[in-house]
C-alpha cells in the first residue's frame, strides 16, 4: 500500500486512542475532585494531567492558575491545543478523510461521525453541563473505533498499521499515566493520610484504585490479584502482565504481531529494536524494576518507544527513495 | 419568455391543477398521495445522511467557521424523468460529439488537417492558451484524448413550445460531478424504494466498472494487470470527496504527487512495500500543475518527469494533456463543423447559437443586444465571469460593455436560453426551479455512458446559473425503460 496511506492510517489509530486515554484520566481527576481533599492536592492532580502530556508551560502562557474547570477546559477543547481531545478527534478524522477510500464505508463514518458529534456537544455545552458522561462518550466512540475496524476491515496491510498505531500509543499512555502517578505518591495528592495503619490503608486505596480505574483495572486487579490494593501490584499489572490490555507488555504484544505481518523480511531492524522492547517486558520481573526505581525505568521506556515510532516512520511511512 | 417544464405540459396555477406530462403522470400520482410533513422529515434525514457520509465539497475563499469549509450540495427529492425514446437520441448524439471531439484533437496535435481546410481559423488554435505544444507529434494509446467527458446539455423551448436539447459546452479536462450522480440515486433508493418498484428506471451503479474497463483500455503497457491510480491534487480540493469515491469504488490507490516518482522514464508510487510501476494515471489535476519540469515550475501538485515518461509511451494520463484546446468556449462554435469534417455525419445534437465576439460584426451584435445575451469569458468555467443580460444591473452592464471592448477576444454571447424548469422543493413548498444535464461519457475501447447523468438545478428563483458553487443544487435523472 502506498507510504502515506500508512501514515494517515497509524496516525489516525493513534490520535483515536490519544483521545481515549486523555478522557480517562480527565475523568479519574475529575471523579477524585468530588471526593474531600486539601486545595493543594486538587491542584497537584491536575497539574500531573499537565505533566503527563507535557503541557505545562503552554498552558501556563494561557492560564493563570490550576484548576479544573481551566485544565478540563485546555484539555477537551481549546482547538489550538493540539493535544486536547477536540484536537485529537478532528486530526483522527482529517488522517481518515485523507484516506476515506481505503477504509470501509462504516470505519469513515465512524470517524466522521465522532467528529461531528463532538463540535456539536462542545458547541451546546453538553460537555460543561456533565463532564463526566462527555468523557464515557469519548471512551466509547475509541471503542467503536476500534471495533468497526476489526469487524469490518480486511486483514491486510491497512489493519495492521491501524492496529500498530492504537498499540503504540497505549504504550506510550499507560506509562506516562504511571510515570507521573508513582511520582505524585511522593507529593501530598490526598492531603495528609490519616495516622496508623488504617489510614495508611485508606490513602493506598483511594490513590491505587484512581489509577486503575482510568485503565479500566480495577476489577482486573481484585480477579487477578484477589488482595488489597498495593502500589507494587499495580505497577505489575499496568506493565508486566500480558493478559492484561492495556500495560505495556500487552501492548508491546501487539506492537510486534502487527509490525511482523508487515515487514517483508525477518531482518528489520525496526522488527529488532521492538523485538528487544518486548522481551524486556516479558522477562522482566517488579523488584527488579523497582529496584532500579520506577521513574527511571519508564524514562527509558518511553524513549524507546519514541524511538520505535522513528524506526516505523522511516521504513513504512515515509520512505526516502527517488 | 416561453417557458418549458420538464413535468407539466401546463404549470399549475391557483385551483389549476395543470396538465402533467405522460412520462411523468405515475411520479405525480405519487407525489401527490404523500404527506407533505413525510416528505419533509426524508428531506431532513437525506441532509443527515450527506453529513455523515461526508459527501461534501469545499467551497473556495471561505472562512472557516467551526463546521470547516466543507459545505452540502442541496440534494432535491424530486427527481428529473427522460423517457427512453429523447435518450436514445441523445446518446446517439453524445457518442458523435465525443467521437468527433478525440479526431479532432489527435488532428490537432499531428497534421491539423480541419485547419489546413480552412474549417476553423489556424490562429483560434495556435493563440489558445490550452494548446500544448509538448502534444504535437505525441501518439497517445487508441488516439483517445479525452477519456472521460462531461457534456453539458440544457432544454429550452422552441417556437412551438416543445423542449429542444442543446448542448451549453464540453467538459474535456477534469469534468466532475459523477459521484453525485451516483450518491442521488443511493440516496433516492434508500428514501423512496416503493417509487423505484413502481418505475423501470435505468440503474447507473455500474459508472465505476465502466470507467475503470475504460483506464485499463487506455494502458500503454502491454502488461495484463495495468496498475491503474487517480491522482488527486489532496484533501483540500473541492471534488476531494469524489476523488477518494472513485478511486475506492473501482478498488485502485489514490495518490498525491508527493506520493509518485519518476525513474528512468518511468513512473513509479511509494509503497510499504517499495517502488511500484504506475501504469494508467486518472488525473484529477489540471495541465498546469502535472510536472513542475514542464509546465508550472512551482507545482507541487504533480511529478517531476511525469512527461517525459509520458512521451516516452511508458504511462497513460486520462484525460491526456492538452484536451482544453477543445472545450473552450471560442473552439465550441466549430463541434458541429468538426462532426460533419471528420465523421460526414449531421450532429444530432444542436449547439447554442454562438457570437464570437472577435468576429467585429458579432461583436456590434452583442454590444446592442447585452442586456438580452448571456456573455461568458471564453476561459471561464463554475459560472464565474459571466454576465446573464436579463439579470443584469445597468452597471454590471456597463461594466461588461468595457471588458468586451477592451478585449473582444476573450469573449463569447448566447442568447439567455430559458432553460427548462422541473419541479423542486423549496421553502414555500414545490416549485420550478431552471435545470441543466451533465452526462459522462466513456471513451475506451468503445464510447460508452451510464444513462443519464448529473441534474444540476438553480435553487434561487428565476436563477439560470446551476453551479454548485454559486448554490446550485443537484436531483436524481431518471431515464425510463420501455
Amino acid at each position: 500500500m502506498l507510504s502515506r496511506t500508512a501514515d494517515h492510517l497509524f496516525w489516525m489509530s493513534r490520535y483515536i486512542e490519544r483521545a481515549e486515554n486523555t478522557a480517562r484520566m480527565l475523568n479519574v481527576s475529575y471523579e477524585t475532585s468530588l471526593l474531600p481533599q486539601s486545595a493543594t492536592a486538587a491542584q497537584a492532580g491536575w497539574e500531573g494531567i499537565l505533566s503527563i502530556s507535557e503541557l505545562l508551560p503552554s498552558y501556563l502562557a494561557l492560564y493563570k492558575n490550576i484548576n479544573a474547570r481551566d485544565v478540563m477546559a485546555f484539555m477537551v477543547s481549546d482547538a489550538d491545543n493540539p493535544s486536547s481531545i477536540v484536537s485529537c478527534l478532528s486530526a483522527a478524522r482529517e488522517n481518515a478523510r485523507a484516506v476515506r477510500g481505503t477504509l470501509t464505508t462504516e470505519v469513515w463514518e465512524t470517524q466522521n461521525q465522532t467528529w461531528l458529534e463532538v463540535n456539536r456537544m462542545l458547541r451546546s455545552g453538553e460537555f460543561e453541563r456533565d463532564p463526566g458522561q462527555f468523557f464515557e462518550w469519548v471512551k466509547f466512540r475509541s471503542h467503536l473505533s476500534r471495533g468497526v475496524t476489526l469487524g469490518t476491515m480486511l486483514m491486510d496491510e491497512a489493519q495492521h498499521f491501524m492496529r500498530l498505531g492504537t498499540f503504540l500509543e497505549r504504550a506510550d499512555n499507560t506509562a506516562r499515566l504511571l510515570d507521573v502517578k508513582f511520582h505524585a505518591m511522593n507529593n501530598d495528592y490526598f492531603g495528609s493520610p490519616m495516622e496508623g495503619e488504617a489510614g495508611e490503608a485508606e490513602y493506598d486505596f483511594y490513590h491505587w484504585s484512581a489509577i486503575l480505574r482510568s485503565v479500566s483495572g480495577l476489577e482486573v486487579y481484585r480477579k487477578v490479584y484477589r488482595n488489597v490494593i498495593k502500589p507494587e501490584r499495580v505497577a505489575e499489572l499496568l506493565i508486566l502482565r500480558p493478559d492484561m490490555p492495556r500495560s505495556l507488555h500487552a501492548s508491546l504484544n501487539e506492537v510486534m504481531a502487527n509490525l511482523t505481518l508487515v515487514s517483508p523480511e525477518a531482518g528489520s531492524n525496526t522488527l529488532r529494536h521492538a523485538g528487544k522492547l518486548r522481551a524486556e517486558l516479558a522477562y522482566g520481573r517488579i523488584d527488579e524494576i523497582l529496584a532500579t526505581g520506577l521513574h527511571a525505568y519508564l524514562t527509558q521506556f518511553l524513549d524507546q518507544v519514541n524511538a520505535l515510532g522513528g524506526h516505523i516512520s522511516r521504513e513504512f511511512l515515509l520512505p526516502q527513495v527517488a | 419568455m416561453r417557458q418549458f417544464d420538464e413535468m407539466y405540459a401546463r404549470l399549475p396555477e391557483g385551483t389549476d391543477v395543470g396538465q402533467v406530462r405522460p412520462h411523468y403522470e405515475a411520479y405525480a400520482r405519487w407525489l401527490a398521495a404523500q404527506d407533505p410533513q413525510v416528505m419533509q422529515a426524508r428531506r431532513e434525514e437525506a441532509e443527515v445522511i450527506f453529513r455523515r457520509v461526508g459527501i461534501t465539497f469545499a467551497v473556495y475563499g471561505e472562512k472557516d467557521d467551526g463546521s470547516g469549509t466543507e459545505r452540502l450540495i442541496p440534494f432535491d427529492l424530486i427527481p428529473r424523468i427522460i423517457p427512453a425514446h429523447e435518450w436514445t437520441r441523445m446518446e446517439a448524439g453524445l457518442v458523435q460529439r465525443v467521437n468527433a471531439l478525440n479526431r479532432f484533437i489527435h488532428d490537432i496535435y499531428h497534421k491539423q488537417e480541419i485547419l489546413k481546410a480552412g474549417v476553423i481559423p489556424r490562429e483560434q488554435i495556435e493563440r489558445n492558451a490550452q494548446f500544448r505544444p509538448e502534444m504535437v507529434g505525441v501518439d497517445v494509446p487508441n488516439q483517445i484524448y479525452s477519456h472521460i467527458s462531461g457534456i453539458d446539455i440544457v432544454r429550452a423551448p422552441d417556437a412551438d413550445g416543445h423542449g429542444e436539447y442543446y448542448v451549453l459546452e464540453d467538459n474535456l479536462r477534469v469534468p466532475s460531478g459523477v459521484s453525485y450522480m451516483l450518491e442521488d440515486r443511493k440516496m433516492m433508493m434508500r428514501l423512496f424504494p416503493d417509487l423505484f418498484s413502481q418505475h423501470r428506471v435505468a440503474p447507473v451503479a455500474h459508472y465505476p466498472d465502466l470507467l475503470l474497463e475504460t483506464l485499463r483500455a487506455s494502458s500503454p503497457t502491454t502488461t495484463a494487470e495495468p496498475t491503474v491510480v487517480v491522482l488527486t491534487p489532496g484533501m483540500h480540493n473541492s471534488a476531494y470527496f469524489e476523488h477518494a469515491f472513485l478511486a475506492q469504488q473501482m478498488g485502485v490507490e489514490l495518490v498525491e504527487g508527493q506520493d509518485l516518482f519518476v525513474k528512468d522514464q518511468f513512473v513509479y508510487m511509494r509503497t510499504t512495500r517499495g517502488p511500484k510501476r504506475v501504469d494508467v494515471i486518472y488525473r484529477r489535476v489540471d495541465d498546469d500543475f502535472l510536472d513542475p519540469m514542464v509546465f508550472r515550475s512551482t507545482s507541487t501538485l504533480g511529478c517531476a518527469g511525469l512527461m517525459a515518461a509520458y512521451k516516452a509511451g511508458h504511462v497513460a494520463i486520462c484525460n491526456a494533456v492538452g484536451t482544453g484546446v477543445a472545450d473552450d468556449k471560442s473552439i465550441y462554435p466549430y463541434v458541429p463543423d468538426m462532426i460533419e469534417f471528420y465523421l460526414g455525419e449531421k450532429p444530432i445534437l444542436k449547439n447554442v447559437p454562438t457570437y464570437q465576439c472577435r468576429k467585429s460584426e458579432d461583436l456590434q451584435y452583442t454590444l446592442a443586444h447585452l442586456k438580452d445575451l448571456v456573455v461568458k469569458e471564453v476561459h471561464g468555467a463554475g459560472g464565474y465571469g459571466m454576465l446573464v443580460g436579463p439579470a443584469a444591473t445597468k452597471a454590471e452592464i456597463e461594466q461588461f460593455r468595457a471588458a468586451l471592448l477592451a478585449n473582444p477576444e476573450g469573449y463569447i454571447a448566447q442568447p439567455t436560453l430559458s432553460l427548462s424548469s422541473c419541479p423542486t422543493f423549496v421553502d414555500s413548498g414545490v416549485a420550478p426551479r431552471h435545470i441543466d444535464l451533465r452526462p459522462f461519457v466513456l471513451s475506451g475501447r468503445t464510447v460508452q455512458m451510464v444513462p443519464g447523468g448529473l441534474t444540476r438545478v438553480a435553487l434561487k428563483e428565476g436563477s439560470l446559473v446551476v453551479n454548485s458553487s454559486q448554490g446550485g443544487g443537484t436531483k436524481d435523472t431518471w431515464i425510463l425503460q420501455n
